[in-house]
């Protein structure tokens, strides 16, 4: 097995898998019937998308594991998603505005994972960046509304960039896993990310009025298994059922 | 009976249409009087020496029929006496609403839903609502009942429909 090709792919998942949990928390609570609509149908592409890559995480790491065994019986430190999926949803703009972040960080990703050398990886960036771009397109919206809306909506908006701004680093680290995917054509260089991503959200939050909060210290860990308080709490609702009562399937 | 699938003869082209016959009542769980073929997702069958493989393709990452639509081809091929089946998936090239067949589109559209437009970045462009084929409508929401589907309202006879989006 290449261990780093392994991580790489289980990396994508868990960030798709982590946060296409959080994004259920909204189901039933969003502010419009809509957004509730709205929400659930992009919570589903990325748990579908996890499903994707945890199975073929899986089938790297050749031991038997399934997608299922990945997702529900790992502990946090075996986890290695972005911190800024993980962090609770906060109101709605901290929500719209991490979706947005991220939303634009897969754009990117998945855009060059489509030549990756990798051809599964290749075959899902291609079906998942046909509906990242509707994902970014509405968080987008969000971004702008919000913005540029009320007194209110714009001071919210604002926090919420301001509260989430030092966990954008970690996105572009390059570690020895990223070292071996460029040097093997699987995955794109986390710097040349970095600037197209830099350059849109720049963009958007001039547009919305808002001012791209400034980097006081930055927070990283998820990656290697080092994580907030609050991924605990997280990993205990969605893998309540599997721990509860092991084995079972439907 | 497995005798028959031996690629390259007339035996099994005679099959192959066969077995299209039976997966032609394989529906969409989400819109049942549309069937797989027709809605482009049904994209190979193979006979093997043993067994049958049928090769489908999601719509979206997130479909959730996709499982039930599994279950649904084993079940349908049973029944029609074909007793080793198996379902792959296959992601490349992605599925795209330009596979949805003629017949497809007259499906959706006598289910209350306005087929997809054939230009990429339409938004609104052309849709006709699928009561009164007026064009005036407006987008509620890009996001409809279910991932595929866009919400829209009619400005001629007022009822909202759900739009089969481009993708
Ligand atoms: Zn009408």
């Amino acid at each position: 097995m290449n261990k780093n090709h392994y991580r790489y792919v289980l990396r994508l998942g868990d960030n798709a898998l982590i946060l296409g949990q959080r994004m259920t928390e909204w189901c039933g609570h969003s502010p419009l019937l809509e957004e509730d609509i709205a929400m659930a149908n992009c919570a589903l592409d990325h748990v579908g998308r996890a499903r994707l890559l945890l199975s073929y995480a899986a089938e790297l790491e050749g031991e038997g594991r399934s997608e299922d065994d990945l997702a529900f019986v790992r502990s946090d430190r075996e986890f290695e998603n972005f911190l800024l999926c993980e962090l609770p949803i906060g109101d709605y703009a901290f929500t719209m505005a991490r979706q947005y972040l991220l939303d634009t960080y897969h754009y990117h990703l998945f855009t060059e994972l489509v030549s990756s050398s990798d051809e599964t990886l290749s075959a899902i960036a291609q079906k998942a960046i046909k509906e990242t771009t509707y994902h970014m397109d509405r968080s987008r919206d969000w971004v702008l509304r919000l913005g540029d809306g009320s007194e209110e909506s714009h001071e919210r908006m604002q926090v919420a960039l301001e509260g989430m701004w030092n966990y954008t680093e970690e996105l572009f680290e390059r570690d020895p896993v990223d070292v071996q995917m460029i040097a093997e054509a699987i995955g794109p260089d986390p710097e040349w990310l970095h600037s197209k991503w830099q350059a849109d959200i720049n963009a958007t939050i001039k547009k919305a009025t808002l001012s791209v909060p400034e980097k006081k210290w930055s927070l990283s860990g998820g990656r290697n298994g080092l994580h907030t308080e609050a991924m605990g709490h997280l990993l205990s609702e969605m893998q309540h059922l599997q721990r509860t009562y092991p084995g079972l399937s439907w | 009976m497995s005798d028959s699938f031996v690629n390259d003869s007339i035996e099994a082209s005679v099959s192959k249409s066969r077995i299209l016959a039976v997966l032609e009542k394989v529906c969409d769980p989400e819109i049942p009087t549309l069937s797989i073929l027709d809605l482009g997702i049904l994209r190979d069958v193979i006979c093997h020496p043993k067994h049958l493989e049928v090769v489908i393709t999601p719509t979206y990452c997130g479909c959730p029929a996709m499982k039930t639509i599994e279950f649904d081809v084993i079940r349908a091929l049973d029944d029609a006496g074909y007793k080793e089946v198996k379902v792959t998936m296959q992601l490349a090239p992605p599925w795209t609403t330009d596979w949805i067949s003629k017949r497809g589109r007259a499906m959706l559209l006598k289910e209350g839903i306005a087929p997809p437009v054939e230009s990429k970045d339409s938004l609104g462009q052309g849709i006709e609502c699928p009561r009164c084929t007026s064009h005036d409508v407006s987008l509620i929401s890009v996001f409809g009942s279910t991932a595929c589907k866009s919400l829209y309202r009619c400005g001629s006879c007022f009822e909202p429909f759900d739009y089969f989006k481009c993708h």
